[in-house]
């Protein structure tokens, strides 16, 4: 569509031509009505995640991230969301591009299939590892003759948030590479580029955001999860519990303080994400100019 | 039709990505919930089909059912308004309101509920504002609907952000300059690259409500055949050590939500191919 | 279609090929985890230090902390070795669950018998476990006690109270949470005795008690924050060791405890999980740590965390902080966890059926 290129130099001052964009009272309307909305659902009871955590003070904040547990909690969490965010990255994209990009039968099955792990109850999702490696599993004789601990250790962990975030990358990377449809990466190849050549070089860019948001939704998610991970990690104080576990432990005994201390810290580590996203943001800015 | 899957296949890759794909879904998803329907197949007929229709539990279908539609329902209209506004506007402290939106991931569920209760509780910050309008929102299924939002709105936010951030601002101003007002322009040319995004979720947002049980639990009251969610029926066998009946109730939410799922997702591919280029 | 499936087919092969590269991989993290539990294993041959591993519930963590540098003091200076005590903690129920499914506790201390009984189901623990430690194998206990405001503005002295119309009462899901279903029984307890034994009053009575309560939180932490944090009812029935650390934590001068006339007496069981303990060769060292408990030093230790000590030089001793109060057990007016747990709080049970919310 070569025509519609008459006007491509408006496109960046955002008030070029009437009807491209709506009028101030709109635009205030709809931030407001956002922010609203966000406000009510999200950003009061995140303050009060964070008034509680310093309802006592600094001192008492900080003395509750520092503790050992609290350290080993962290690296646990770190460990487990290390691994995991890149093999769902890795299967994320092999699955989009498969499913995006190539017509077959059993299509919508199969989109279906991965978002599974998201209607099965967080217990649940543990359990199911549970009654695979457990003592009284399938894989029970095997296990023990080898004395191989799965559950109740960090393999398990791993696997269960293996699990729970399974379909984030794949998910948000469909509907980017649909939309973005074929005709690049078809150009590209019938101008002589390989395979790997035409993935790197077209559809990465095209699918960053995509692939930034899957990564932050999955990296969030595997710091966060509680319920499934709960059922396996069998809650060894300093060797098995992540930060989400480490969170109700304190907040069972009675620590409020520090269940929401260390809670805000999980908060935080997400924010992170954002650090990163400006960056990119920031890179791709320049790329343009 | 054959022009186009002659065109797809020009691309390489299929096989290797398909194989992959099929290989960590089996090792990572289907084999380990076979073990769902395997453990629940321990039941007698007469006794699974008692256990998933016990009074309670068809109490907690529906409540589970209506209330994550709900709320996945709200995201898609509300979650698309703040993509909006994240994306197309600037406004002191959008960064920091972009960052926010995923925080109900990283929150520990419990957190989550302990928050949200203290939020809405009768005394709470802004429960006690409702309380005198007669409307109360800790302990009734409101109140499993407002979690439910609050743990399903990343999805939605970040499915549409993506799509809306690569939207070719073009179309618009070729609809503008031809005489399109701006709502024409957003309902003709912004709303259908979208709607598949929404789609995509609302199925997350959906799915991820019917499990829930951390944040909701807080919320809920868990009082029998009123706030009672299934996921809390699935502890409640658990904890008597029936994991052949908690099974059983899982696995037919399972079958239940991949339904519709399937359902959900026939519409998005319907939806996406209305509108895919070329 | 047909060639598509034979590109899936390669696809496939490439992929079995880097996933089992994944595997060999994880198998390398699971063997050095080996290597780090070994010296777990080598202790009969080598006891220079000794692991255990304490598989408790939720409110036990600052008893089990002191307790154990205590054990660890005692053990050194008996025998030499040294000796780290790890600790999990978690709901009774679900914790017992772990260790039929493959935590390997050496020791677990748990809130009911009944959790220990489903560990023995599997031939973890011998049979008779009960037996094999004095008093039930309940070193310490507590009891079901009233939190309710200061100053006590509804005037609620005893279990008779409860019941009066407009009473708010706070108390978790028995089906869900293990210290409800002793706050249930404690009830039911109660109103036989008031009625010389009459099943079907004691039914009304706690069918009674169960209309004045407005929420029914999943866990006993739940209905602390319910009861405290939110506001909500006027008497939270709570195990008398976490009424103290609620009152503690929260707030001494918003909140009392009363003790009701009678009550239930809540024993929390300790026992060895055998087939773990051989299998690690802790045998010893464990049996020594679960006796020791009931030593002055261990009794000590509980009440200082408010569980009611056995000992009763060390009850005398502790005498102010425990009020006086009549106890039954479970065993005399129940028959035991097994039944209690059948009649009451299995699906379809007394509980089930007399629970409905307005």
């Amino acid at each position: 569509m070569p025509d519609l290129h008459v006007v491509p130099s408006q496109a960046t001052s955002p008030r070029a031509i009437v009807g491209q964009t709506e009028a101030p009272w709109i635009r205030w309307l709809l931030i407001t009505v956002a922010l609203g909305f966000l406000g009510l659902v999200l950003i009061v009871p995140l303050a009060a995640v964070f008034t509680e955590a310093f309802a006592k003070g600094w001192e008492l904040y900080l003395a509750a991230l520092v503790e050992e547990e609290a350290w080993s909690a962290i690296k646990l969490t770190l460990l487990i969301a290390s691994i995991t965010v890149p093999l769902n990255l890795i299967f994320g994209v092999a699955a989009a591009w498969a499913i995006a990009k190539f017509q077959f039968a059993g299509k919508n099955l199969l989109v279906t299939l991965i978002d599974l792990p998201f209607a099965v109850s967080p217990v649940i999702s543990g359990l199911i590892f549970v009654l695979l490696f457990g003592a009284q599993g399938v894989f029970a004789p095997v296990l023990e003759a080898y004395d191989i601990q799965i559950v109740y250790a960090w393999p398990g962990i791993l696997l269960a948030t293996l699990f729970v975030t399974f379909p984030f990358v794949a998910r948000e990377l469909i509907p980017v590479m649909q939309a973005q449809g074929t005709e690049e990466e078809e150009a590209a190849i019938s101008l002589g580029a390989s395979g790997w050549q035409t993935f790197w070089r077209v559809t990465l860019p095209n699918i960053k955001w995509g692939l930034l948001y899957g990564v932050i939704l999955c990296n969030a998610r595997a710091m966060g999860e509680f319920g499934a991970v709960s059922v396996v990690s069998g809650h060894i104080r300093g060797e098995t519990n992540t930060i989400p576990l480490h969170v109700e432990i304190l907040y069972n005994e009675y620590n409020f303080v520090a269940a929401f201390a260390v809670a805000s810290l999980l908060a935080v580590l997400a924010l992170f994400t954002l650090v990163i996203k400006s960056i990119v943001e920031w890179k791709s800015g320049e790329h343009r100019g | 039709m054959g022009n186009r899957l002659r065109q797809r296949s020009v691309l390489p890759g299929f096989g290797l990505s398909m194989g992959y794909t099929l290989l960590y879904l089996s090792f990572i998803v289907l084999i380990p919930l076979s073990l769902l329907f395997i453990k629940s197949a321990s039941l007698s007929w007469s006794a699974f089909w008692q256990t998933v229709t016990d009074a309670r539990v068809l109490a907690s279908y529906q409540l589970t059912f209506t209330a994550s539609i709900t709320a996945a329902s709200v995201n898609a209209v509300f979650g698309l308004l703040v993509a909006w506004v994240l994306v197309r506007y600037d406004f002191p402290g959008k960064r920091v309101v972009d960052g926010l939106v995923d925080l109900p991931f990283a929150l520990p569920t419990a957190v989550a509920g302990i928050a949200l209760t203290a939020v809405y509780a009768p005394n709470g910050w802004i429960g006690q504002y409702l309380e005198p309008l007669g409307i109360k929102v800790a302990f009734t299924p409101l109140g499993i609907m407002i979690a439910l939002t609050f743990i399903g709105l990343p999805f939605v936010v970040r499915t549409i952000q993506p799509v809306l951030q690569d939207l070719d601002k073009q179309y618009e101003e070729a609809a503008a300059t031809l005489g399109a007002s701006r709502w024409q322009t957003f309902v003709r040319v912004i709303l259908p690259p979208i709607v598949p995004a929404m789609f995509t979720g609302f199925a997350l947002a959906f799915a991820r409500a019917l499990g829930e049980y951390g944040s909701v639990v807080f919320i809920a009251g868990n009082m029998p055949m009123k706030t009672e969610i299934t996921p809390l029926l699935i502890i409640t066998k658990l904890e008597q050590y029936d994991y052949a009946g908690a099974t059983a109730i899982a696995a037919v939410v399972l079958v239940a939500s991949f339904f519709m799922l399937l359902v959900i997702n026939l519409l998005q591919y319907k939806t996406s191919r209305r509108h895919m280029p070329g | 279609m047909k060639f598509q499936a034979a590109k899936v087919f390669k696809g496939l092969s490439m992929a079995l090929l880097s996933t089992s590269m994944l595997v060999s991989l994880a198998g390398c993290g699971s063997s050095s985890a080996e290597q780090t539990s070994a010296p777990q294993n080598g202790t009969a041959a080598a006891p220079k230090t000794v692991e255990l591993l304490n598989v408790s519930y939720d409110p036990t963590r600052e008893l089990y902390q002191d307790f154990n540098n205590s054990f660890a003091t005692y053990w050194k200076g008996k025998t030499g070795q040294e000796v780290k005590v790890k600790q999990s903690h978690g709901g009774s129920g679900k914790q017992s669950r772990s260790v039929i499914d493959g935590l390997e506790a050496d020791i677990v201390t748990l809130a009911l018998a009944y959790d220990i009984d489903a560990i023995a189901g599997k031939d973890l623990i011998t049979k008779d476990w009960q037996k094999s430690l004095p008093d039930n194998s309940s070193p310490y206990t507590s009891t079901i006690v009233f939190l309710v405001h200061k100053g006590n503005p509804k005037g609620i002295k005893n279990w008779d109270d409860l019941v009066k119309p407009g009473i708010s009462v706070i108390t978790p899901n028995p089906k869900t949470s293990g210290g409800a279903r002793w706050n249930y029984l404690a009830a039911w307890g109660y109103a036989l005795k008031q009625h010389n034994g009459d099943q079907a009053k004691a039914k009304e009575f706690v069918t009674q008690l169960l209309k004045n309560v407005p929420v029914l939180d999943s866990g006993a932490r739940g209905a602390t924050t319910t009861f405290v944090e939110r506001g909500i009812g006027d008497v939270l029935l709570a195990w008398e060791n976490e009424a103290f650390l609620a009152v503690n934590e929260l707030g001494k001068d918003k909140f009392e405890i009363v003790v009701p006339s009678v009550s239930i007496l809540a024993e929390p069981p300790v026992a060895v999980v055998d087939k773990v303990a051989d299998k690690h060769g802790t045998r010893e060292v464990a049996k020594a740590y679960l006796e020791y408990l009931y030593t002055d030093e261990g009794q000590e230790i509980a009440a200082k965390h408010y569980f009611r000590p056995r000992s009763p030089k060390v009850v005398e001793k502790y005498a102010n902080q425990f009020p006086q109060v009549e106890l039954f057990t479970i065993d005399e007016v129940f028959g035991g966890w097994q039944k209690a747990q059948k009649e009451h709080f299995a699906d379809g049970g007394v509980f089930d059926q007399i629970y409905k919310p307005q």
